[in-house]
């Protein structure tokens, strides 16, 4: 479980988090969504022990982790943006270090290594020096560090960036079943993938937390943009079709549909539509007009 | 404990599969062979003089004619070579991002900070283990004391084991490794060379300012001195060091 309460840290010349709160429930995916610089690295680094924070708390299954920081640390697997990882060393030196770095015992090194490299697909490059290995590799080995010493909580840092669409998918997967083991929390700019990995989002920009959002809140609707729609259908047959469709309705180009309840794949009524001769442009989950909509009311308020 | 050795066999394996460590052994060994050929070669000329003339032969001394030139013209190197060893101790760790993963694991910094400092004075120990082979040479082919020579080596050792403590400062201190090298250069030359500041002084600020330097303690240990107050001020200067090197992270974790 992960909470953090009331936390501030300035910097000397700015005010990076602002008294934000949140809380994440053991055995869940949370996403932390906002622009750059908004705070998102400070409060994982509070939140890892790397940084004290000015105010406030960040407690790591109820131990507060400025007080008690070599405890929580070792509960806590963190992959920063740029993966930490010794160019000069192999992969399984590498993995080694790490282990015996979060004090692990001898006789469960060697277990762990072969489990995370397993786990993260590192067999093919076990042997081959870090400097030589593409950058998926490297961003597989940054999370089978993170992962090496089964931590409770795990953080990370914007972990599928820089890489291909197929690696991201492999990453989301790889992401989505530590959720049996451990409570997650990612940082990422792609909405579409808090939408699909994450169970809550944290929103915060310049510092401030904007709202938390649960899959329940974003799930209910669905933007589709289309191409050269014709008024005038009163899309019953899609609510037909779909009974979990509460309300369809068109607005110019855009179709908005909310739902009974929490949906969770939208592939099908995607299908439907491209079978009735709708041509879509853009796929709007409902996170990404939450989002669209808390941060240029942010913006409007502002200005 | 473990973690300190946890650092220090990581430091070394880095140190052993960069070139760096071969390098500067090799340019070490060379420039000090040149120096002690020089100098074997002036202690030669000078004591076939002696001979001839008859005069001052009781005051040859091997250890006096060829130790202590050469390990004076060593301390002058090792001001070069070491801050180039140390450079990139914590500097490379801050360029590449790894001092993440280092600040985040639950080793602490202190255990951090010593893991690669030990690294580092170890390397240094076998590049002077291997100068010994020049005082195997003097030992084959005549017959120097042994106290004096050893105690000379304490000396040599406790003078780099400053500098390195200096380096690893400086590496704390920023990114780039040509700056760190800078820094620890400049400031062990400036600690040398502050006891001259002091010789034109008032009386309080000459005695304060050659005790600072380095350059007076290890003048009584290169002639085979050993004086507690040295090593003291040795083993001062590297908790000194170590300790303002840890000032530096805590520092900045609020900066």
């Amino acid at each position: 479980m992960i909470q953090v309460e009331n936390l501030s840290k300035n910097f000397a010349q700015v005010q990076a988090v602002r008294d934000i709160s949140f809380r994440v429930e053991k055995g869940k995916i949370w996403g932390f969504l906002g622009p750059n610089g908004a705070g998102k690295t400070t409060t994982m680094r509070i939140l890892t022990g790397y940084l004290p924070p000015n105010e406030g708390q960040a407690r790591i299954n109820g131990i507060d982790v400025s007080g008690n920081l070599k405890s929580t640390k070792k509960m806590v697997g963190y992959l920063p943006e740029m993966v930490p990882a010794y160019g000069d060393l192999t992969v399984k030196e590498f993995l080694r270090f790490v282990a015996e770095l979060y004090c692990m015992e001898r006789k469960k090194i060697n277990f762990a290594m072969e489990r995370v490299v397993e786990k993260t697909n590192l067999q093919n490059v076990y042997g081959r020096l870090i400097k030589n290995i593409s950058r998926g590799y490297r961003q597989r080995l940054g999370i089978a560090q993170a992962i090496i010493h089964e931590p409770q909580v795990l953080i990370l840092d914007e972990p599928t960036i820089g890489l291909d669409p197929a690696q991201i998918i492999e990453i989301r997967e790889m992401i989505r079943s530590f959720k049996d083991s451990a409570t997650v929390i990612l940082s990422s700019h792609i909405l579409a993938e808090i939408t699909q990995v994450c169970d809550g989002a944290v929103i915060i920009k310049e510092g401030r937390l904007m709202a938390t959002l649960t899959r329940d809140e974003w799930g209910k609707n669905l933007e589709i943009v289309t191409a050269g729609m014709t008024g005038g259908n009163d899309w019953s047959d899609l609510r037909q079709a779909f009974p979990i469709i509460s309300e369809a309705r068109a607005e110019g180009q855009v179709l908005k549909l909310e739902f009974r309840e929490t949906l969770n794949d939208y592939n099908k009524i995607i299908k439907y539509l491209i079978e009735k001769d709708i041509r879509i442009r853009e796929i709007k989950a409902g996170l990404e007009a939450l989002y669209m909509k808390i941060i240029l009311a942010e913006e409007g308020r502002a200005s | 404990m473990r973690n300190i050795w946890t650092i220090t066999k990581k430091e070394l394996k880095s140190f052993l599969y960069s070139p760096i460590a071969y390098i500067l052994t090799a340019f070490f060994l060379l420039v000090s062979g040149f120096f002690f050929y020089n100098i074997l070669a002036w202690a030669n000329d000078q004591t076939m003089r002696m001979m001839q003339s008859g005069q001052g032969m009781n005051r040859i001394n091997i250890n006096q004619m060829l130790f202590e030139p050469f390990f004076n013209n060593m301390t002058i190197i090792l001001m070069f070579l070491l801050p180039m060893l140390t450079m990139r101790l914590f500097a490379d760790e801050k360029k590449m991002r790894t001092e993440e993963l280092l600040l985040t694991s639950p080793v602490r910094i202190s255990a951090i900070i010593i893991g690669k400092y030990l690294a580092a004075l170890i390397i240094y120990t076998i590049i002077l283990l291997l100068t010994a082979t020049y005082a195997i040479f003097v030992f084959a082919n005549g017959n120097p004391e042994l106290a004096p020579l050893l105690t000379a080596y304490l000396g040599l050792f406790l003078l780099g084991a400053v500098f390195i403590a200096i380096g690893l400062f400086a590496s704390a201190l920023t990114e780039n490794q040509v700056i760190a090298a800078v820094i620890s250069f400049s400031s062990i030359i400036l600690i040398w060379v502050i006891s001259w500041v002091g010789e034109s002084g008032p009386g309080a600020w000459r005695g304060i300012l050659t005790y600072l330097s380095f350059f007076s303690h290890f003048k009584n240990m290169v002639s085979g001195v050993i004086d507690t107050q040295d090593i003291v001020y040795y083993l001062t200067f590297i908790f000194l060091g170590l300790y303002l090197t840890r000032s530096i992270f805590e520092f900045r974790k609020w900066r």
